[in-house]
């Protein structure tokens, strides 16, 4: 039986390679990956419920976990919005300087985080192009929340307009042109017929978007300041507490950290496996 | 043919609108970067380029890179041959592994090496007897690039070579090609554009890596300062010419990957059209 099911195997994989490519594979991943994250584990197990509980509920930490869930949030929504506007204008119109402004969408992922961080910084400060105009207003960016949800907002405006833009390339033209022949409005139209349509990737860029923005460190610290209760963001936190040796805080918050971010990425993986499930009629 | 959003005055506002958050928001700030770097003029700025601690953090910077884009090449491609040529238990998990780097903040990433190889890590006490360095050293700050980079050969190439399928393969090992010969031969063609592409972006990231980095580096000047870090240091210096300066080779770099971005596609539709 087994040796039957073995050879059954054997002739399935017809090309060459599964072996070197199964132990590359698995030897560096288990180096690179998984070894680094056992010491994390390790590391925690040293601790106990009562002394986990203590230190991942530090009030300073959890003003962190506010003002990052809600920076985040903002980045996220605001790219959602922004992210269907330009996937919309580059896809549906035609203007000078179209392909330009495409390739300027991924700049964030192309520019290290350091620099847009030390940029948005310098452009939003008191005496900066832009901080200039908004201090007047009465608006401060730098050192504030604001600030935070600017930087990381910037950082991931790729998410949404290349989820989106292209199913709203597949779209076809005759979902527009049976909606518009039956009379209904622009903004009725878009509600009803394109955003249900385009829904699925939104959610997913969103998402993303929100994911990277909980995560986000570099881009963030130069316009944060890192005034303590205000505007420490929770990756902060930990790079804070390796600072003073205090390697238990830093791996009990890098936890909370890990744990959210993977909880959510796999949440969002459901979510767009439902929808592919559904689109190619219940065979995923 | 009427589509929605079409009427002349729609489209312009959406255009307008579309355009001016463009500037504001990603064209503003990249054309700060050279405006602050040449703000005193280029005599300064071949000054602090000339700056023996600039020069250090550029060499560094490409010795990451050199170790890095290679290895996660070759790492990207076999990953990606084991998870769409061939059905194993574990196939999905491998993928979700993968992935990790993608979802995890930088900062942790540099934490769990510390925790690794740093002097109280499970390895530490071993590297210390044995006298070999790994945190605040240049091993260190290859080995968190490692892992922040490695996703993104793998990710171009994984969808692709699934789509693809294995039928061009099958067809060669019939006729007698060996292993080699069939990647070289039938794959690589294939996958090139992707490939290249999965390469330009563990470059850029390669090159770029901040939090990650900080955390294992240790800033020594001149000694384990890549240029992100660098540029971090010469701005809390107050030093924002020569902040900028670092700043602006690192912007020249994502315009190149920019660019090198849009002429693969540019090419890849050309193709597309043609046949």
């Amino acid at each position: 039986m087994i040796a039957q099911a073995l050879t059954r195997r054997r002739e399935r994989r017809v090309l060459p390679g599964f072996g070197l490519s199964l132990g590359i594979s698995l030897t560096f991943v288990s180096l690179i990956l998984l070894l680094p994250l056992t010491s994390l584990v390790g590391q925690l197990s040293q601790l106990s419920w009562s002394q986990y509980w203590f230190l991942i509920t530090d009030p300073r930490l959890l003003a962190s976990y506010t003002v990052t869930l809600l920076a985040a949030a903002v980045a996220a929504l605001f790219n959602a919005v922004f992210g269907l506007l330009m996937a919309w204008v580059l896809v549906r119109y035609e203007f000078p300087g179209k392909r330009l402004v495409d390739a300027l969408m991924d700049l964030p992922f192309a520019l290290p985080t350091a620099v847009a961080g030390i940029t948005l910084a310098t452009l939003y400060s008191s005496n900066g192009w832009i901080g200039r105009l908004l201090e007047p207003l009465g608006i401060s960016v730098s050192y504030t929340w604001i600030g935070i949800a600017l930087a990381m907002a910037f950082t991931s405006i790729p998410f949404v307009v290349r989820t989106v833009q292209p199913v709203l390339e597949d779209l076809p033209a005759e979902v527009d042109e049976a909606a518009m022949t039956l009379g209904a409005s622009d903004g009725l139209a878009f509600h009803r017929v394109i955003l249900p349509y385009l829904w699925p990737a939104l959610v997913t860029g969103t998402g993303l978007a929100f994911v990277r923005s909980l995560g986000e460190f570099g881009a963030v610290i130069f316009i944060a300041g890192g005034k303590p209760y205000e505007t420490e963001i929770t990756s902060l936190m930990i790079f804070v507490k390796l600072q003073e040796y205090d390697y238990a805080g830093a791996s009990a918050v890098a936890s909370i950290v890990l744990a959210t971010s993977l909880l959510l990425l796999l949440a969002i993986n459901l979510w767009q496996g439902r929808f592919i499930k559904r689109l190619h009629g219940g065979r995923g | 043919m009427i589509r929605i959003g079409d009427a002349p005055r729609v489209r312009r506002l959406l255009i307008g609108v579309a355009l001016a958050l463009t500037a504001l928001f990603l064209l503003l700030p990249l054309v700060a970067i050279f405006a602050q770097a040449l703000m005193s003029g280029i005599d300064v700025y071949w000054q602090n380029l000339s700056d023996a601690y600039t020069l250090a953090a550029i060499g560094l910077t490409l010795l990451v890179a050199v170790i890095t884009v290679p290895v996660n090449l070759v790492f990207g491609v076999f990953l990606a041959w084991l998870v769409t040529r061939f059905e194993f238990p574990g196939r999905r998990l491998l993928q979700t592994l993968i992935d990790i780097p993608f979802a995890v903040s930088p900062v942790v990433a540099g934490l769990v090496y510390l925790l690794l190889y740093g002097r109280n890590g499970w390895l530490g006490g071993w590297l210390d007897a044995n006298d070999i360095q790994i945190m605040f050293a240049w091993p260190g700050i290859v080995l968190v690039t490692l892992f922040v980079t490695c996703p993104f050969v793998a990710r171009e190439l994984i969808p692709l070579m699934q789509a693809q399928g294995s039928r061009e393969e099958e067809a060669a090992v019939t006729l007698g090609a060996s292993g080699w010969t069939i990647f070289r031969r039938v794959t690589l063609p294939n996958i090139r554009h992707a490939l290249l592409y999965g390469v330009i972006l563990t470059n850029a990231r390669a090159v770029g890596e901040f939090g990650a980095v900080s955390v294992v580096a240790g800033a020594i000047r001149g000694e384990t300062n890549t240029l992100p870090l660098q540029v971090e240091q010469l701005y809390q210096d107050y030093n924002t010419v020569g902040a900028f300066t670092s700043a602006s080779l690192l912007a020249l770099l994502a315009l190149l990957t920019l660019a090198a971005k849009a002429a693969l596609e540019w090419r890849a539709a050309r193709r597309e059209t043609a046949t």
